[in-house]
């Protein structure tokens, strides 16, 4: 390294940038092609039958499988509406 | 029995074709039987890079579908007698690719060669499918470049799910790195990935660095892959690439910048 780079260097180089987004995304982008494919399906359906009972938004279901070196985890989370909006429901 | 070797990347514009140029010749000048086959079916060029343009008569899509015989669409060599080249064809669509005829192929080529180059099309598509799904080995050409990082896990991902090792639950295809138009000088100034920050990403085996070279550009003009050229950067890189896929243990070359003079160093950037 010259003396004048030695004054230059106080911003992190674009390779720098570059490896560290390369690597959040290929991480994340590797956890995604590991999904079973039924997925979408097992989320439509559960909707469905949710939808039965109570009253939620296509959006309101996430359904994700996580993986650690132990286990696989399929973690199911449903947000119910709040209190003002069922009764709001009812009204109607 | 041949040993099927797919040069692939998802990305356009790396080296794939140069690529499979470089290798199928440097593997024919060690005495090895080897045919080259283009997958990309309506966009061929590995007879241009190669300078058999003119010599095609017969392709690819013509021997999967009975209209020519193996040997009458293989183009044989002009400089190494060991070497044949199979165009694609430039007017059919992709899909006369099937897993039928491209096996039937391979299958027919694999009595009476050593070697099998498949250089892949870009993308993901039947062609770059095709090209890798009966491949044994797997040569991922990447620049040091964001993009083709991406597209090289990506189509790590494929290599692992959709090729025929994959689907027979048999041993997996070997996946070697060969990082392309590398500039030592932008690695240092921080302003390109170095080999190490794409291994650490891709996690791969590697085969081979190629420096950024303007032998690559006059050996594509002048139709002789680059690996003939055995005084520039490039076409020695390839002679290593080679040698250590056969095997031997070739220390890496034109990673490093070459040693500056003090002069050099004091006022360098």
């Amino acid at each position: 390294m010259g003396l004048l780079d030695y004054f230059r260097n106080t911003r992190p180089s674009t390779a720098a940038i570059a490896k560290e987004r390369l690597q959040i995304l290929v991480a994340h982008e590797r956890s995604e092609r590991n999904k079973p494919d039924y997925l979408p399906m097992l989320q439509k359906e559960l909707l469905e039958v949710i939808r039965k009972y109570v009253n939620i938004d296509q959006d309101a279901i996430s359904v994700t499988m996580e993986q650690d070196e132990k286990r696989e985890i399929l973690e199911l989370s449903i947000v119910l509406p709040d209190d003002n909006q069922r009764k709001k429901q009812k009204r109607l | 029995m041949a040993r099927i070797i797919v040069v692939t990347s998802g990305k356009g514009g790396v080296g794939k074709t140069t690529t499979s140029a470089a290798i199928s010749m440097g593997l024919a000048l060690r005495g090895y039987r080897t045919a080259v086959i283009d997958f990309d079916v309506g966009l061929r060029n590995l007879d241009l890079i190669m300078g058999c343009e003119r010599r095609v008569v017969y392709d690819f899509v013509n021997v999967i579908n009975g209209e020519a015989a193996l040997n009458q669409a293989l183009i044989k060599d002009k400089r190494c007698d060991k070497l044949f080249i199979l165009p694609a064809s430039q007017t059919r669509d992709k899909e006369s690719l099937t897993v039928e005829g491209v096996g039937k192929v391979l299958g027919d080529l694999s009595k009476d060669f050593d070697y099998i180059v498949c250089d892949s099309p870009a993308g993901i598509e039947r062609g770059a499918t095709m090209a890798m799904y009966y491949a044994d080995d797997a040569i991922v050409v990447t620049n040091p470049e964001v993009s083709s990082v991406r597209d090289s896990d990506r189509m790590l991902g494929i290599l692992a799910s959709k090729s025929r090792r994959a689907e027979r639950g048999e041993e997996a295809i070997k996946e070697y790195l060969l990082l392309t138009r590398y500039s030592p000088q932008r690695v240092k100034l921080g302003e390109m990935l170095s080999v190490e920050d794409v291994q650490d990403i891709l996690s791969l085996h590697l085969l081979g660095v190629i420096p950024e070279s303007k032998a690559v550009l006059n050996a594509s003009n002048s139709g002789v892959p680059v690996i003939l050229d055995e005084k520039s950067d490039a076409g020695q890189a390839f002679s290593d690439v080679v040698r250590r896929y056969l095997g031997e243990n070739v220390t890496h070359r034109f990673i490093d910048l070459e040693k500056k003079s003090l002069f050099g160093r004091l006022f360098g950037g």
